[in-house]
């Protein structure tokens, strides 16, 4: 676990630069980790971590499949929004923990 | 007269049946099992079948013979549940409930995936996830002449996550050993970031592929099979070309659950991670392949998930309030070839671990390290199976949940994104 400064704000963060807190997130932040992440955030982004957020609030499990099917974006734009991690780059953005799959 | 329901007698609905038959009084409770098909498979054995390790006696046995004489065995096929009045619609029967388990499992779906049943699927493209595929596959492997093996994961999850690994292993040893490894390309696709899903387990086995001389292709999420020009293809459009496919298709839930409005959108069942018991139901347990809790879907956890269960059902016919006990662990052998074998234990929250098992500092066996011993437990795993885990037998010295004792954090996950 380490502290970072994104966007002007103290925030903790995993050893992979996930945020540790997911109510210290706001779109500045979002902002800015997708641009190490070479994303530019558009509107169609927000709603997916949008989404995502509140999927993880209600504490469901996500995958690329149940994204795929929220109405918001199906797979393959899923893929084009956040290309080569469309859930890990997704989560990182949103500020939700890294997605998990069990062994 | 009470009405305990299980659905499902494979692993899981046997072991539940086993556990709980001596545990409730004859005079207040009948247990009924019910399950469409007579033969219990030992699952297992399919990753064995297509090498000709094991053949098709050593996997199969009547089910019947593993559940208790004083258990009603109802083979029938399971319509619908419906748990606002406590039934289950049988194939011309209705059974009432006051407690049911559902064990239903889960199962491949290969038509969940654009041109995977085409006209390459069991021609060129096999799974080894049913009985029938695994056969297929063992005969095409008899006289294949080599080329591109692909070993593919569709989605997560999937039963047994390490047997697809263990299958590109035993490939490279079976290649190894019929003198011709060298017309044979092995590869990996999966869409993890990793070949073990596990952090640690990558970091630790990585060197595995290298010496078997495994390509790994990761983060490939498959969208079609081309069977013109013999591709998988994923979203972003990368193509690998392939000779034989050996794919583990999306598992989902079984029909049952979808068509009772019960399961996520893969016919899991939402429930409890640490009591077992339904979200949405109180009288409605569950357990096995067929829950959605994040732990592998396998015998072993099953097993442990059976220990919990018995007493939480128990707990929850005296009013009692349900255990939070389970805690995801999963005790898998992992095969690697040579006749040498891995043993990995861990749950849902702890990484796997080096260490000794199942005594502290002793073992005999070594976790996360290769041996023969372990291949050996392995195979010893298959009489275990039939004649300890089905009754519903306690395995010595392993317990419930994953013990910490003997057992060294010494890997750091390696840092990705």
């Amino acid at each position: 676990m380490a502290v970072k400064t994104i966007a002007g704000v103290e925030v903790k963060v995993t050893d992979d630069g996930y945020l540790e807190d997911m109510t210290q997130w706001n779109k500045e932040i979002a902002n800015e980790i997708a641009k190490e992440l070479n994303i530019e955030l558009t509107d169609k982004h927000f709603e997916v971590l949008n989404y995502l957020r509140e999927k993880t609030i209600a504490k469901e499990a996500l995958t690329i499949r149940s994204v795929g099917k929220s109405g918001i974006v199906d797979i393959k734009q899923l893929y084009e929004l956040f290309p080569k991690g469309p859930l890990k780059f997704s989560s990182k953005i949103a500020g939700i923990p890294k997605p998990t799959s069990c062994i | 007269m009470k009405n305990l329901v299980i659905l499902g007698a494979g692993t899981s609905g046997t072991m539940m049946a086993n556990h709980l038959r001596p545990k409730l009084y004859l005079n207040k409770w009948n247990i009924t099992i019910v399950d469409q098909f007579k033969t219990h498979y030992y699952q297992p054995g399919f990753l064995f079948l297509p090498f000709d390790i094991y053949n098709e006696n050593q996997v199969k046995k009547v089910g019947k013979k593993f559940i208790p004489k004083d258990v009603n065995y109802v083979q029938k096929k399971i319509e619908k549940i419906i748990p606002e009045e406590n039934k289950v619609e049988l194939e011309g029967e209705t059974l009432k409930y006051d407690v049911l388990i559902i064990a239903t499992g889960c199962k491949i779906a290969p038509e969940e995936t654009d041109g995977l049943l085409g006209p390459l699927w069991k021609k060129d493209i096999f799974d080894f996830y049913t009985y029938e595929g695994s056969l297929a596959l063992r005969d095409k492997l008899r006289d294949w002449q080599g080329g591109k093996l692909l070993v593919h994961i569709t989605e997560m999850p999937i039963k047994c996550p390490v047997a697809p690994l263990e299958f590109a292993f035993l490939a490279d040893s079976y290649f190894r050993d019929k003198g011709m490894r060298d017309k044979v390309e092995i590869s990996y696709v999966t869409p993890l970031s990793g070949a073990f899903t596990k952090p640690t387990c990558t970091t630790a086995l990585n060197y595995l592929l290298k010496e078997k001389d495994i390509n790994i292709e990761i983060d490939f999420a498959i969208e079609h099979v081309d069977n013109d020009t013999k591709e998988i293809v994923d979203y972003e459009g990368r193509r690998i070309p392939f000779d034989l496919l050996v794919t583990i298709p999306t598992n989902k839930g079984d029909e049952v659950i979808e068509k009772s409005g019960m399961g996520d959108d893969l016919n899991f069942v939402p429930t409890d991670h640490n009591t077992l018991q339904s979200n949405a139901h109180k009288n409605i347990f569950v357990i096995g392949d067929a829950t959605n809790v994040p732990a592998s879907k396998a015998g072993s956890v099953a097993h442990f998930e059976a220990e919990t269960l018995t007493d939480n059902i128990l707990l929850y016919i005296d009013g009692f309030p349900l255990k939070k006990e389970f805690d995801g662990h999963a005790n898998c052998f992992i095969e690697t070839g040579n006749n040498k074998a891995l043993l990995i234990d861990f749950n849902y929250v702890t990484e796997p671990v080096h260490g000794k098992f199942p005594f502290a500092k002793i073992g005999p066996m070594s976790l996360l390290k290769e041996s023969v011993l372990n291949h050996w437990g392995k195979l010893a795993f298959r009489w275990i199976y039939w004649n300890m885990l089905l009754k519903g037998i306690a395995i010595p010295f392993v317990s419930r949940n994953m013990s910490f004792k003997g057992k060294v954090f010494d890997i750091k996950p390696e840092k990705n994104n």
